[in-house]
């Protein structure tokens, strides 16, 4: 299975902390900001769980072919 | 290490007893004891109260545990879970199956619903003339009316169910068995509505619960009946009480109200300024366990002690808020913990920043004489803080 992307939008990301608790070997907070800490990782239900719980949906989890994998609309 | 009681009291205004801000500048991890479960430390620095909200080490399920006595206000050690109560994953599947609902996004969908009862509201208080209480006329009904809409409650008995949930947040304003007579009718209320809804499943928030819970067994019976009363109250009692809260600190600060009325574009800064700056919590509901020993502003917390954090202390701290009681609309940022931070970061956050601005502005363009009408009386003996009565003229 190909790898997954991450990518927190530093202009959207408010610092809630969310994701970097649910999943804190994916992501750091730097400052206020969240970002990932490697942005391809093996598929993980960590990353799904941060994406889909963001209160304003700054993550984007893609699969290797390009499509969304997290946040469902 | 001097031992102190906790909870400290309620001062009479929204702002902060001068405890937490001593042991904040002179001792910021101290130990405090509890009226039950004997000690526990409290920490009141804001790079402290970050880690034990947001650092995965530490934990808030042992709340629940009554072998291990845990520190708390209340007699009993709670018998029934709340997603307040959980921790990852368990707390993730249940915040899961709402977020979707409280996303930035969906709550600028409710933007005009919140402009139309706001908009009703105040016709009615203009209708019957001043003087108005701003608590009933527009600050509890305009949050009971959104959140209920949202979870789908209809005809709620607005008086039955503010008299269940003003005891249900309270610790010393009420007896035991009143508190818990209360919290008992609200579950026999939401537990009929789910029955309801069975039957008739509609577009809201108790519908996807059911669902959740019938066809996809992503929670049980009594996590789904928890998890409405939570919203219910929750959604209502902490955004309706800081609307009363910062309308009563502008009325009383002429000098601050000028400022958002010469320029309107200042209120969302404002109101996030006024969200650092007021004192919601009264009682905190319950600590966080250390899973291993962490280490807080040099003092160890061993594995399994229990540590009281408070978000509105930390948003007093001089290290991230230059002169931080002062209150001031034009900071150039403002990181504060007023809807916690971590996995019980406020769902409804977006929701209540939509419905303060909503609220307040559309409040301060129709009336541009409000002014205060009486004394304002602080409410004290609970979880949430706000004005018992907020009389008004114009």
């Amino acid at each position: 299975m190909g790898k997954w992307s991450l990518e927190v939008d530093g202009g959207t990301c408010i610092g809630s902390g969310m994701c970097t608790a649910i999943a804190p070997e994916h992501f750091r907070l730097e400052g206020d900001t969240s970002v990932p800490i490697d942005p391809s990782v093996d598929p993980d239900d960590l990353v799904v769980d941060a994406a889909e719980s963001c209160p304003v949906e700054a993550i984007l989890v893609r699969a290797a072919d390009g499509s969304v994998v997290a946040p469902q609309p | 290490m001097e031992i102190r009681s906790y909870p400290f009291p309620d001062p009479d205004d929204l702002g902060v007893n001068e405890t937490y801000l001593r042991l904040q500048r002179e001792e910021p991890v101290s130990r405090v004891r509890l009226p039950y479960g004997g000690e526990a430390w409290i920490a009141t620095r804001y790079a402290d109260v970050k880690t034990v909200m947001g650092d995965p080490r530490f934990v808030r399920a042992p709340v629940m545990d009554p072998d291990r006595d845990p520190p708390r206000t209340m007699p009993e050690v709670p018998g029934i879970s709340t997603i307040l109560s959980m921790d990852p994953p368990e707390h993730t599947r249940l915040r899961r199956i709402l977020a979707k609902a409280f996303t930035a996004r969906r709550t600028a969908q409710l933007r005009d619903r919140a402009q139309e009862i706001v908009n009703d509201l105040l016709d009615r208080m203009e209708d019957q003339g001043p003087p108005a209480d701003l608590m009933d006329a527009l600050a509890m009904p305009v949050a009971i009316t959104l959140i209920s809409e949202m979870l789908g409650v209809p005809n709620l008995d607005r008086a039955q169910f503010r008299a269940w949930s003003d005891a249900a947040v309270a610790i010393t304003a009420f007896t035991v068995p009143e508190i818990e007579a209360a919290a008992a009718s609200l579950r026999a209320y939401i537990r009929d509505l789910v029955e309801e809804k069975r039957k008739h499943p509609a577009d809201d928030m108790l519908t996807v619960l059911v669902t959740a819970h019938d066809d996809e067994d992503r929670l049980s019976e009594e996590e789904l009946v928890s998890f409405g009363v939570t919203l219910l109250i929750a959604g209502h009692e902490t955004t309706g009480s800081e609307i009363g809260n910062f309308v009563y600190t502008l009325l009383a600060r002429p000098d601050k109200l000028a400022e958002v009325r010469a320029d309107p574009s200042l209120l969302p800064t404002a109101i996030e300024e006024l969200l650092r700056h007021t004192k919601l919590s009264g009682a905190p509901a319950f600590p966080r366990f250390a899973t291993v020993d962490v280490e807080l502003s040099g003092v160890r917390i061993a594995a399994g002690e229990a540590v009281f954090v408070d978000g509105l202390v930390a948003n007093r701290d001089p290290e991230v808020f230059e002169n931080p009681d002062e209150l001031n609309f034009h900071r150039p940022s403002i990181p504060h913990f007023a809807f916690g931070h971590g996995v019980h970061h406020c769902i409804g956050a977006p929701l209540a920043r939509m419905e303060l601005q909503v609220a307040i502005a559309t409040l301060l363009k129709r009336f541009p004489n409000l002014r205060l009408a009486g004394d304002v009386a602080i409410k004290k003996g609970r979880l949430v803080r706000g004005p018992q009565t907020l009389p008004v003229r114009w």
